[in-house]
């Protein structure tokens, strides 16, 4: 359908005349409507989204326009816009709208984006099918009889199916990446503290990310320079100066690329293995030097990763007891019976199985035995990293073991589940960026994400990388 | 050390939150599940190691104590599910 090949282009082709704004809208809001089925959004900006495209064409003829005029972007239903619904696709906030805008949103409306709607999610973010969306799944664009992956599938299948031009996803342990890898576009996930977390809804706050599904690697940098940086409203956020991404994706630079052993053995297709393979031949034909290195502490990742997000999760999700905001059971008869029959009835299982563990892990006799080990543990795993980045600039992985699996296969296992995580975890636990790009499909047509990792606050060599792959692979 | 009925019991009063009977089991049997999958991190020699809370370290920040306008009442009772016209209101607290 689109008729430009980047948010930069599409500027261009409005401002030639090329382009009009308000038909590129309305066409959006049209494919929205056919694409109902996917169920990726949880509401929809039509009137706004309008109004905003007529006056941002005409801004941007102009010539006086903010960096992504025009550009139409959906934002995952765990960030803030003010005066909008905020429901974390969970019946506990069902009605609740939001009082203020999310730093990371608010800079995308600063400089012209137009915001079509929220998309849906796993509720609260929990989960890696989006299975767990109290608003029903998500359905793959490619094949939908299967998952789009999670948690920010609504984010992911949009973009894929062109409802939009990129969308705001969160990561806290894969869920930009393995949606991006499942549906067949870019996903990334800055550095722990890149983007300011305000307007975040608090998951597992160590480890919540705000990252872009996209495209092509130029919007993921034009958007990823939009939204980063320092933040008062967030302590968090890192004063590091952010590049200009956008106008540094050529390098001359002959990156050295690591292959984690630990990455390719048990449980990972072959069909995706192969891809691995075939990239690096491709790489090393190109002059790129290819490593194999260890990360000794991968098979405890996941382990690692359940413990503390699910503590960090049992502690912020306490806020909802139906006193203030949010649901509120009418069978309560007892301040008490409120905060059960309220928490109840609000949060789905996983949530709910999450909060368990999270308060098992943190309650007394067992703080030291789970959460503190789990903590030295999280060390021991960012020093793999700190050690391999001393040897190489990337490493190279697979984004998930297997390409997008079918609605329900794995939904009685949560184990099963949480094992489809198994290489964007540790991205997360090291407060490392990552980028997941599609590279090739499976012989059932599906998309093959492969995941590019570097070291904190180096953003930059992971777009240049992904973006030099897409001119000479994916074309 | 598998986690009981009565220990699941006693973790879903900690969390404010209530279960059916069966769906207490099936929960107990997930935990127990999931708990012996990370005992795995006892395989490993933590002794000295500094645990990790923080991903980026060395972010520390501090800034002034001082009173800023926040929200107005009205809009902090936006979203209220039961309210009078200043304060939420809860279900009796005091016997």
């Amino acid at each position: 359908m689109l008729s430009y090949s980047s948010i930069a282009d599409k500027i261009n082709k409005v401002k030639s005349g090329e382009l009009s704004l308000a038909e590129n809208v309305k066409e959006y809001i049209a494919r929205i409507h056919e694409n109902k089925k996917l169920n990726a959004f949880n509401s929809i900006f039509e009137d706004e989204s309008l109004k905003e495209a007529e006056k941002i064409d005409a801004k941007i003829k102009s010539g006086k326009h903010g960096k992504l005029a025009g550009a139409v972007i959906a934002v995952k239903d765990v960030l803030s816009i003010k005066n909008k619904p905020t429901t974390c696709s969970s019946k506990i906030l069902k009605d609740f709208t939001a009082l203020y805008t999310a730093t990371a949103v608010q800079k995308l409306i600063d400089e012209d984006a137009i915001i079509i709607g929220k998309t849906n999610c796993d509720e609260f973010a929990m989960g890696s099918s989006n299975e767990n969306s109290a608003f029903g799944n998500v359905l793959n664009p490619a094949d939908n009889e299967r998952v789009p992956g999670g948690s920010s599938g609504g984010s992911a299948a949009a973009v894929a199916a062109d409802l939009c031009d990129a969308a705001l996803g969160t990561d806290t342990g894969g869920s930009v990446r393995q949606p991006a890898a499942f549906c067949g576009v870019f996903g990334l996930k800055p550095s722990y503290g890149r983007v300011s977390r305000y307007g975040l809804t608090a998951f597992a706050s160590s480890f919540d990310c705000i990252g872009t599904l996209t495209k092509n690697a130029e919007d993921a940098a034009l958007i990823l320079e939009v939204i980063s940086g320092k933040d008062k409203c967030d302590s968090t956020s890192y004063e590091t100066p952010v590049p200009e991404y956008s106008k540094n994706l050529n390098f001359e630079k002959k990156f050295k690329i690591g292959l984690p052993k630990e990455c390719f053995g048990e449980g990972l297709s072959e069909e995706i293995k192969k891809a691995v393979d075939s990239l690096v031949k491709e790489l090393s034909s190109k002059g790129f030097e290819i490593v194999d290195i260890t990360l000794p502490h991968s098979e405890y990742t996941i382990a690692t990763y359940y413990i503390l997000t699910t503590a960090e999760a049992s502690s912020n999700l306490a806020r909802y007891d139906g006193a203030k905001y949010g649901y509120r059971s009418g069978k309560s008869s007892t301040l008490i019976d409120m905060y059960k029959s309220s928490r109840s009835e609000g949060f789905g299982t996983e949530v709910k199985r999450r909060i368990m563990l999270g308060t098992y892990v943190l309650s007394a006799g067992y703080y030291d035995a789970y959460y503190l080990k789990a903590q030295k543990v999280r060390r021991l795993i960012k020093n793999d990293f700190d050690k391999a980045f001393e040897k190489v600039d990337l490493i190279l992985t697979p984004t998930a073991p297997t390409t997008a699996f079918k609605i329900g296969e794995k939904s009685d296992d949560p184990l099963e589940m949480y094992l489809s995580d198994i290489y964007t975890t540790s991205a997360n636990l090291a407060g490392i960026p990552g980028i997941s790009f599609p590279y090739s499909k499976d012989s059932n047509g599906l998309p093959i994400g492969l995941q590019f990792l570097s070291k904190q606050f180096d953003e930059l060599s992971l777009l240049q990388m992904s973006s030099f792959i897409q001119k000479t692979h994916l074309k | 050390m598998p986690v009981t009925l009565k220990d699941a019991k006693h973790i879903a009063e900690l969390a404010r939150l209530e279960f059916s009977g069966e769906e207490l089991e099936s929960f107990t049997h997930q935990l127990n599940q999931i708990l012996e999958y990370v005992e795995k991190l006892n395989e490993l020699d933590t002794e000295n190691v500094e645990p990790l809370s923080h991903p980026v370290e060395g972010n520390n920040a501090f800034r002034e104590d001082e009173l800023k306008p926040s929200i107005n009442r009205e809009e902090a009772l936006k979203n209220a599910p039961d309210r009078d016209e200043e304060f939420f209101r809860v279900p009796k607290v005091i016997g």
